[in-house]
C-alpha cells in the first residue's frame, strides 16, 4: 500500500506541471491584463510598461511560467491587482468554499443515497418511478435557475432565510446555497445508488445472506449497501473537486465570497495571479481527492489490493 | 463487515478534520440605527486617489475626501470647496489659495503641501498610478513621467509652494477650464501618513471628507461613519454608510427586496420591467455623464479612406436609436444627438441635435450615402464588443439588425464578440481591431473638454479611433486658450461639428444611472457620475 501511495504521488508531479502550465498559458494568452486595468481608457504607455515590468510580464511566456512556479514553491502566489497577496485571498476564500462544499456533500450523500436505496429496493414501483422523474427534472434544470428560484422563494417570498450570505458565511446560512449546489450531483448519486442496489440485490451473496436467515436490515446495510456504494464513493470523491471549483454560479447568486467569487473576479478582470493560483490549488485538491477515493476502494472491497 | 466500520471511521475522521480546519463563521453584521446599507463592488485597484479610475473605488474616495473643487450634484456647477480662489491672468499660470481650517481626520491640517505632494506622487511614473495622465497638463510632467526610461525629476517643476495656503501651477499649454477639472478624485490632497506608512494607509485610508473609514474587510464590506471633525458646507444627514460587496447585481436587488439592503445603485437590466412594481416609486433613472459610441478604426485604410466619411455617416443614420433604447434598455438610455452628455447642461456645452441629420434615423438616406461612399469595405462589417459584461450582445445585434434592414442585406453587419474585456481592450490598444467596435466614455469631470479632447484630439490619451484632424485640433487649442468659458464652449461645439461630418465615432445613446432604495431611507439622488450622493441620504428612525 505504501508503495502504491508513493507511486501515485510521484505520478502527480507531471500531471501537476502539465495542468498548471496549460492554465498559465491559457490565462496569460487570453489578453492583456494591463490594458484591462485602464478600463475604457487607453493605457498610459509609461505606467503600463512599469506595471508589466513589476509583474514580470515583459518576459517570454516560458520564462514567466518558470518564474511563477519558482515563486509558488517558495510559497509566494503573487499579488492580486488590488494589492492583496493571493495567499491572503486564498486564506479567506477556501474555508468558505470548503464549508459550502461540505454542506453540499452531506446533502448529496445523505439524501442521494437514501433516495437511491429506497428506489433501488422498490424497483419498478411508484416510488421508483417518481424518484426517477424527480431526478430527471433536477438534472435538466440549470443551477442558476434553481438558485434564483429557490433564493426568491425562500428569501423574498417566504422570508425564511436571508437571500444572500454574510461575509463570515456561517454554516446555517450555507444550507440553502449548499442544497442548490448539491442538487444536480444529488440526482446523479440517487441514480447511481439505485442502479447499483438494483443490480446487487439479485447477487448470489445477498441470496446467501437471506438464506442464512439474517434480518433484512442487516442484509441491506452490511452486505448490499457496502458493495453497492463503491461507484457512489468514486463519484462523490471526484465531486469534491468539481464542487469546489464549480461553485462559481452558486457563489455568485448567493453572494458568497469563496473560491468561485475570486475566480470569477479574477477572470473578469484578467487578474492572472489570482486565477492561476486558485486553479493550481484546485488541481491539487482534485489529485488528492482522486487518490483518497482509490484508497477508499481497498477499505470498501477487500478483494482490491494495492501493491 | 469490519471493513465498513473502518470506512465509517475514516470518513468521520476526515469530516472531523475538515470541520475543525474550516471552523464556524461568525462576525459582525452590517447596518444599525442611522446607517445606510448600500451595495458596492470590489474596487479594482488599491484605493489611492490617483490610482482609482473606476466608479466603485471612486465612490469611497468621494466620501472620505474633499478636493479643491466640487461638482454640485444637482446643477453640475463647479464650486470652490477647499479652494478659496484659483486665479489666472493668462490661462496658463494659476494661483491656488486654500481656505483655512480644513483638516484630515487624523488631525493634520490640509495645506498646499498636501496637494502638491499628492500630485507629484500621482504623476511620478515609478508610482504606477493609473490616473497619472491627468497631471500631464502641468509643466514638468515629462520629466517625472517620461514615455520610456527613468524619470529625471521627482517633482513637477510647474508646481510651486508659496506659503502654507498658497501654491502656483504652471501648465505646459493654455487650458482655460483647467481649474474646473480639479474636482476629480485624482486631484485630492493626501496626508503625510500616506507617504510615511503607505501600506497602513491602504488598509484604512485617511482623508479629509465627511466620512471616515472605521473598518474595511477587503473584498467584503467597508464601514464608513460620519466624522465629527468635518466642517465642510455639505453636512451629512446620516450616521454612516456600510458598503457591502456584491458580485451579482441580481443578488443585491433580491436583498433590497428582502429588506436586507437599503440602496442598490445598479439595477439589473432583467429587473427593469418589474422595478416600478417591486419598489413602488423608490427608483431613480436619470442621465449620467456616460456616452456609448461605435468607434471606427480610422488607422485602418479600409475605414479611414477619403470617401469613407459618407459610409460612416450612412451607418450612423441606419441605426434606429429610439427603438433600441426603448425596447432593449427600457428607456434607461436616451438616444444621443451629440458627443457630450445632457448632464453638462446647455451652459456646459451640451447641445441637443448638434449631430443633426447624421444621427437621425433615415434608412433610405443611409443606404444611398453608404453606396455613394463606395459601400461597406468588402461588402460587410462587424461590430466588436466584449461578451463578458453588460448586455452588449443584445444591443450590438439590434444595431446590426437595424443596419442590415436599411441596406436590405441580412448579413451585411454582424456582432463580433471578444471573450473578455481585457482581450477586447488589448486588440484596440494594439490597433489589431480592423472593424468598428463598441466604446463607452464616462466623464472624469463635467466639462465638454473631457468628452472631446482625450477622445478625438490627435494622439489623445483615449483616442481609440486614432482620429486626427488639423481643424479639430486647432479649434480645441483655441477653446483651451479662451479667457471666457462661454467662448470656450462655442469653440468646442464647433470642433464637435467636425465630428458630425467625419464621424470617427457614432454617438449611440446617453447612459442613465439607476438606483433603487428601501423605505428606510429617503432623499436619495445620483450625481452626474451616477454615484449616489451618500451624505444627503436621510435614514428613517425606527
Amino acid at each position: 500500500m505504501g508503495h502504491y501511495v508513493i507511486r501515485r504521488l510521484l505520478q502527480m508531479i507531471p500531471v501537476f506541471i502539465g495542468s498548471t502550465f496549460l492554465i498559465f498559458f491559457m490565462v496569460y494568452a487570453l489578453g492583456d491584463p494591463v490594458a484591462a486595468l485602464f478600463g475604457d481608457r487607453a493605457p498610459d504607455p509609461a505606467v503600463a510598461a512599469q506595471i508589466r515590468k513589476d509583474l514580470y510580464l515583459d518576459h517570454p511566456l516560458g520564462a514567466q511560467y518558470v518564474h511563477y512556479m519558482s515563486q509558488v514553491f517558495a510559497g509566494n502566489f503573487g499579488t492580486a491587482f488590488n494589492g492583496q497577496a493571493v495567499t491572503a485571498l486564498m486564506g479567506s476564500a477556501f474555508p468558505v468554499t470548503l464549508r459550502l462544499t461540505l454542506v453540499a456533500i452531506v446533502f448529496e450523500a445523505v439524501i442521494g443515497i437514501m433516495l437511491g436505496v429506497v428506489s433501488g429496493l422498490r424497483r419498478g414501483r411508484t416510488v421508483d418511478t417518481s424518484v426517477l422523474l424527480l431526478t430527471l427534472i433536477v438534472v435538466s434544470v440549470p443551477t442558476f435557475v434553481s438558485g434564483y428560484v429557490l433564493q426568491y422563494l425562500f428569501g423574498v417570498k417566504w422570508e425564511l432565510v436571508n437571500p444572500s450570505v454574510s461575509f463570515a458565511a456561517p454554516i446555517d446560512q450555507l444550507i440553502l446555497p449548499g442544497l442548490v449546489l448539491a442538487l444536480v450531483s444529488l440526482a446523479y448519486v440517487t441514480r447511481l445508488t439505485r442502479t447499483s442496489i438494483a443490480e446487487n440485490a439479485r447477487a448470489d451473496y445477498v441470496r446467501t445472506a437471506i438464506a442464512k436467515g439474517l434480518p433484512r436490515g442487516r442484509v441491506i446495510r452490511r452486505h448490499l449497501l457496502r458493495n453497492s456504494l463503491i461507484p457512489v464513493v468514486t463519484f462523490i470523491g471526484t465531486d469534491i473537486g468539481a464542487l469546489m471549483g464549480g461553485a462559481i454560479v452558486t457563489e455568485r447568486i448567493f453572494n458568497i465570497h469563496g473560491v468561485g467569487y475570486q475566480l470569477y473576479q479574477g477572470i473578469l478582470r484578467q487578474n492572472s495571479p489570482t486565477v492561476v493560483g486558485f486553479v493550481t490549488i484546485l488541481v491539487i485538491v482534485f489529485l488528492m481527492a482522486n487518490l483518497l477515493v482509490d484508497l477508499l476502494y481497498a477499505l470498501l472491497d477487500p478483494r482490491i489490493r494495492y501493491a | 463487515m469490519r471493513g465498513f466500520g473502518r470506512v465509517a471511521c475514516a470518513a468521520c475522521a476526515v469530516m472531523g478534520v475538515v470541520v475543525a480546519a474550516v471552523g464556524c463563521g461568525g462576525g459582525a453584521g452590517i447596518g444599525g440605527p442611522g446607517i445606510v446599507r448600500a451595495s458596492w463592488g470590489d474596487p479594482q485597484n488599491p484605493l489611492e486617489p490617483a490610482n482609482t479610475n473606476e466608479v466603485q473605488g471612486g465612490k469611497v474616495l468621494d466620501m472620505i475626501f474633499r478636493g479643491l473643487k466640487k461638482y454640485d450634484p444637482r446643477t453640475g456647477a463647479t464650486n470652490n470647496w477647499i479652494a478659496d480662489s484659483i486665479t489666472s491672468s493668462d490661462q496658463q499660470n494659476f494661483t491656488v489659495k486654500l481656505k483655512p481650517g480644513w483638516k484630515f481626520s487624523n488631525g493634520e491640517p490640509v495645506t498646499a503641501h498636501s496637494f502638491v505632494d499628492a500630485w507629484n506622487y500621482g504623476a511620478l511614473v515609478t508610482d504606477k498610478q493609473l490616473n497619472a495622465p491627468f497631471f500631464s497638463y502641468i509643466d514638468g510632467y515629462d520629466q517625472v513621467h517620461p514615455a520610456s526610461g527613468v524619470p529625471t525629476a521627482r517633482a513637477m517643476s510647474g508646481l510651486r509652494i508659496k506659503d502654507n495656503r498658497t501654491f502656483t501651477v504652471r501648465l505646459s499649454q493654455k487650458f482655460s477650464t483647467w481649474p474646473d477639472t480639479l474636482g476629480y478624485s485624482a486631484f485630492y490632497p493626501l496626508p503625510r501618513v500616506f507617504f510615511t506608512d503607505h501600506s497602513g494607509w491602504l488598509k484604512k485610508p485617511v482623508g479629509n471628507g465627511p466620512y471616515k473609514i472605521t473598518s474595511y474587510t477587503r473584498g467584503a464590506v467597508m464601514s464608513l461613519r460620519t466624522w465629527d471633525g468635518y466642517h465642510g458646507p455639505d453636512a451629512v444627514r446620516n450616521k454612516g454608510v456600510d458598503l457591502v460587496v456584491y458580485t451579482d447585481n441580481n443578488t443585491a436587488y433580491t436583498d433590497l427586496q428582502a429588506g436586507n439592503l437599503d440602496l442598490v445603485d445598479d439595477i439589473p437590466v432583467t429587473q427593469l420591467k418589474n422595478v416600478d412594481k417591486d419598489l413602488g416609486g423608490r427608483y431613480i433613472n436619470e442621465p449620467a455623464g456616460v456616452i456609448q459610441t461605435i468607434t471606427f478604426p480610422m488607422y485602418d485604410a479600409k475605414w479611414g479612406g477619403a470617401t469613407m466619411d459618407k459610409v460612416r455617416r450612412g451607418i450612423s443614420m441606419a441605426i434606429d436609436r429610439a427603438a433600441i433604447t426603448a425596447k432593449i434598455f427600457q428607456n434607461t438610455r436616451t438616444p444621443a444627438t451629440d458627443w457630450t452628455s445632457p448632464v453638462l447642461g446647455a451652459k456646459g456645452g451640451y447641445l441637443a441635435g448638434l449631430c443633426g441629420d447624421a444621427c437621425t434615423y433615415n434608412p433610405a438616406m443611409a443606404k444611398s450615402l453608404i453606396q455613394q461612399g463606395g459601400g461597406l469595405p468588402g461588402g460587410r462589417m462587424t461590430i466588436g464588443y466584449n461578451a463578458d459584461a453588460g448586455s452588449h450582445k443584445e444591443w450590438v445585434d439590434a444595431v446590426c439588425n437595424s443596419i442590415n434592414n436599411a441596406l436590405g442585406n441580412g448579413t451585411a453587419c454582424l456582432g463580433a464578440p471578444v471573450g473578455t474585456f481585457a482581450d477586447f481592450r488589448r486588440q484596440i490598444t494594439a490597433k489589431t481591431e480592423t472593424q468598428p467596435f463598441r466604446s463607452g466614455w464616462q466623464m472624469d469631470y463635467p466639462l465638454i473638454q473631457d468628452f472631446l479632447q482625450p477622445l478625438y484630439y490627435t494622439d489623445g490619451s483615449s483616442n481609440d479611433a486614432h482620429f486626427s484632424n488639423a481643424d479639430f485640433d486647432k479649434l480645441v487649442d483655441r477653446a483651451n486658450s479662451e479667457s471666457h468659458p462661454a467662448l470656450a464652449v462655442t469653440d468646442f461645439q464647433n470642433a464637435e461639428k467636425i465630428l458630425a461630418q467625419q464621424m470617427p465615432a457614432i454617438p449611440l445613446w446617453y447612459q442613465h444611472g439607476s438606483a433603487g432604495y428601501s423605505s428606510n431611507i429617503s432623499n436619495v439622488m445620483l450625481n452626474q457620475f451616477s454615484v449616489p450622493v451618500y451624505n444627503e441620504i436621510a435614514v428613517r428612525s425606527p
